[in-house]
């Protein structure tokens, strides 16, 4: 009786120690540093807090998304950098998805040329450091095209030129009303699928889902601009002559080369991780799923629409959004070619003008780990939603 | 009615011999067209020339797409890349553009490029100017170390291999020795050889290290001590302590969930302000603290995977062998689970090999730096596109070469269990 009630407490006291010392150690670290940071302010003269902010910025952003320049606040140049990131993020995602399944499929064509193909594809851009692609795009490949004067054309509505990508300009009247249209477009699509899926369970019925849910997206919006006044104009980038030999393109959207650098390299380099993981996916799909669906006589689409993709993309998606994870991360690279990225504008200019270190790399560092957090977050959620339910 | 009845085992000897010509008509049009700048089928009208060994091609392949033919080669062409007609289509599309392109690429890497010469002035082909990589290879190698030195940091590499080569001949007795060796006496020994300061050895700062010697430094000393620190961290995630499992899941998740950048901007700028007045830390120190934390916390991620992949019985069963728990986990637990996740170790260490370049953020150059430097060097300008091919194809070596190896492994591991 009393041995055992002496190991119970010895267990406490074991598991107390480790415990305590860990907790003591990370304490007096962080008081260390603390005081070593307040010492170190004061003795240049600033004192912690995010009151500047708020003060006038002064440096201007050669790229931005909203209205900005040197007179607006360091917080506002934070949001711009903040925006660019997530711009250059949401083209990456994009680019890379749509390379990585193709490439993901193609590794697993029975045509051996593509296969061999897509599998070099893989091998070498995965194997080299992305920051050099992003070198290699800016420095070597787009410092290659023609000056503007003699710019690669696209029908002369668009120009490619050294000095970036010159696009039309989207000129809407009544965007708005468009916007909700689509988004009710959506809504609507939500509905129709919900209920051809009751329709399937109840009564066996099949009803044409994806036809109908493309010709309500593109009907809807269809209709705003035929009755709601809503239009579309475009305003073309036209060829002007600074100087004598100084050309440049008026109108239009300017597509800076950082970006085309940027976007291209951290597209090619995750999509070949995201091919991956799709031929992981496709492969991990095993035989006798298509066999047995196939003797229950589904059709060729129906199988792979109800059988094959909804098991492959439940082992797709969890490392994809993984991957979508690491090239949002990845985008801080922007700094090195000095697209105005949040750690460019933030931790770069707004850092040597404030001389805030403290400040300025936690908010940096919190935006990305808030960034992190809440994807993964949703992504245990979506996991524990999507996991099989055995019974 | 032979001539248009579809191509079967009984007209195989009228058609396979004229879709074989035709096909390899359409390539020989495409090689003469890429290589000799002459259009075969000159003849035609434009367009349809153009399009003339797309469609020669297309018509060969599908007069040669019997099945069941009998002729073993011909079975084997047909289901590799003429199955059907979508991927004769991609078949025809990547060969053209695989013979269309190896023209440009030829002229530009060795035929148009430059080999000989000291300055820019001897590059006058349109292709690459080698002349550049030749006279700043030694700089790409060493950085800024001094020429005179550079000896010690091959004898230290030098060193390296041949312990690495030896160790892998020895018995199993002596290779103890040999790691033990090199996880705890060489580093020490070779950063001081490189370093210099005693021994009547030219002291070197740090600042002046760079090239891809520094890559491969860094590389290392961050693996080994990313190791042990991702082990512990791995061990404190599964620990049942609370207070240990909560510091390491928020020390893990802090560094996963930066990037690497930002995370060596603090070390450059905001890490001083940590330290008293007047400390100073060397750069390349702070950045190695740096890559090894962040680094370590991927490594804990990728051990702890294999913690979770062991069955229970194990630790069960160490338990009541009465092993306390660092007994069992150093002699039983350990072991396996590192072993189930040697191909995820190997891809975190390729992920740190990658990662180095981005030192240059803090004023380190090595390789990919210092290709930065050299091309805004004002004898040296518009040599960015040879630069960076020649540190793509570096990195890419040693990337390969180590993705392979963890493949090989990978397999070899899988093939035991």
């Amino acid at each position: 009786m009393n041995l055992k009630k002496l190991n119970i407490e010895n267990k406490k006291v074991r598991d107390f120690i480790p415990q305590a010392l860990t907790v003591l150690a990370l304490l007096s670290v962080i008081i260390y540093f603390a005081t070593n940071a307040q010492i170190n302010m004061g003795n240049r003269g600033i004192s912690f807090g995010f009151g500047f902010l708020n003060q006038e910025a002064s440096f201007d952003i050669t790229f931005s998304m909203i209205e900005y320049d040197g007179s607006y606040s360091y917080g506002r140049a934070f949001l711009v950098g903040l925006l660019n990131t997530i711009l250059v993020s949401v083209i990456g995602i994009f680019f890379a998805t749509i390379i990585g399944v193709i490439v993901g499929v193609s590794r697993l064509s029975d045509n051996y040329l593509i296969a061999k193909v897509a599998e070099w594809y893989v091998e070498i851009f995965r194997n080299i450091p992305l920051i050099l692609q992003i070198f290699f795009w800016y420095f070597a490949a787009l410092r290659a095209l023609p000056l503007p004067e003699n710019g690669i054309s696209f029908n002369d509505i668009s120009f490619l030129t050294i000095k970036g990508w010159y696009v039309p300009k989207f000129i809407w009247t009544n965007f708005n009303i468009f916007l909700l249209s689509v988004i009710a477009a959506f809504i609507a699509i939500y509905f129709i699928s919900s209920y051809a899926t009751k329709q399937r369970e109840q009564f066996g019925r099949q009803l044409p889902t994806t036809t109908i849910s493309l010709a309500t997206l593109i009907i809807l919006p269809l209709l705003t601009f035929l009755f709601l006044g809503v239009s579309l104009n475009f305003e073309y980038p036209v060829l002007k002559q600074l100087s004598s030999t100084v050309y440049t393109y008026e109108g239009g959207v300017s597509i800076i080369p950082e970006l085309i650098a940027l976007a291209l390299a951290l597209s090619m380099y995750t999509a070949t991780f995201i091919a991956e993981n799709v031929r992981a996916g496709i492969l991990g799909v095993s035989k006798g799923q298509k066999e047995a669906a196939a003797s229950i006589g589904l059709n060729k689409n129906q199988i792979l629409k109800l059988v094959v993709m909804p098991q492959a993309l439940r082992i797709i998606i969890p490392p994809t959004t993984n991957q979508y994870l690491n090239l949002t991360k990845n985008s801080s690279l922007a700094a090195a070619i000095a697209y105005p990225d949040i750690v460019l504008v933030f931790a770069g200019t707004a850092l040597m003008q404030t001389g805030r270190a403290i400040e300025i790399i936690s908010i940096t560092m919190l935006t990305y780990l808030t960034l992190s957090i809440s994807i993964s977050i949703f992504m245990n959620w979506y996991n524990k939603k999507m996991a099989i339910k055995e019974k | 009615m032979n001539l248009i009845a579809k191509p079967s085992k009984k007209n195989i000897k009228i058609y396979v011999p004229i879709g074989l010509s035709l096909v390899s008509l359409s390539f020989f049009d495409v090689f003469v067209n890429a290589f000799f700048n002459f259009n075969l089928m000159g003849f035609l009208p434009s367009q349809l020339s153009y399009f003339s060994p797309l469609m020669l091609g297309f018509i060969g392949f599908y007069l040669i797409r019997i099945e069941f033919s009998g002729i073993g080669s011909l079975d084997t062409l047909n289901k590799n890349i003429n199955s059907n007609n979508f991927n004769a289509l991609l078949t025809l599309f990547t060969i053209f553009i695989i013979i269309k392109s190896i023209p440009p690429m030829l002229d530009w890497f060795i035929l148009d490029a430059n080999f000989v010469g000291n300055s820019k002035e001897d590059c006058t082909g349109d292709g690459a100017c080698w002349v550049f990589i030749k006279v700043w290879f030694n700089r790409f190698m060493y950085g800024l170390y001094p020429d005179t030195e550079q000896w010690r940091i091959n004898t230290a590499f030098l060193i390296l291999f041949t312990v690495v080569g030896i160790s892998f001949f020895v018995s199993e007795k002596l290779k103890k020795y040999f790691i033990l060796f090199l996880l705890f006496v060489f580093p020490f020994l070779g950063i001081k050889l490189i370093s210099g300061g005693s021994f009547g050895l030219e002291y070197v700062e740090s600042a002046a290290w760079g090239g891809l010697s520094l890559t491969f430094i860094i590389s290392a000393f961050a693996i080994l001590f990313c190791f042990p620190i991702g082990v512990i961290l791995a061990l404190g995630r599964r620990s049942s302590l609370p207070a240990i499992k909560y510091i390491s899941i928020g020390f893990i998740e802090l560094w996963r969930g930066v990037p690497l950048i930002t995370v060596l901007f603090m070390s450059a700028v905001m890490f001083p302000m940590f330290l008293p007045d007047g400390t100073f830390i060397d750069k390349l120190i702070r950045v190695l603290i740096a890559i090894t934390l962040f680094e370590a916390a991927y490594m804990a991620e990728v051990v702890r995977g294999g913690l979770q992949a062991l069955p229970k019985g194990q630790y069960e069963a160490a338990k009541s062998l009465g092993m306390g728990y660092w007994r069992m986990n150093a002699l039983i637990i350990l072991p396996q689970a590192l072993k189930l996740v040697i191909p995820g170790i190997a891809n975190t260490l390729l992920a740190l090999v990658k990662d180095t370049p981005l030192i240059f953020v803090v004023g380190l150059m090595e390789l990919a730096g210092m290709i930065g430097l050299a091309k805004t060097n004002p004898k040296w300008l518009g040599m960015a596109m040879e630069g960076y091919v020649f540190a793509g194809l570096v990195f890419w070596v040693i990337c390969y070469a180590m993705s392979r190896y963890s493949q090989n492994l990978e397999k070899k591991l899988s093939t035991e269990r």
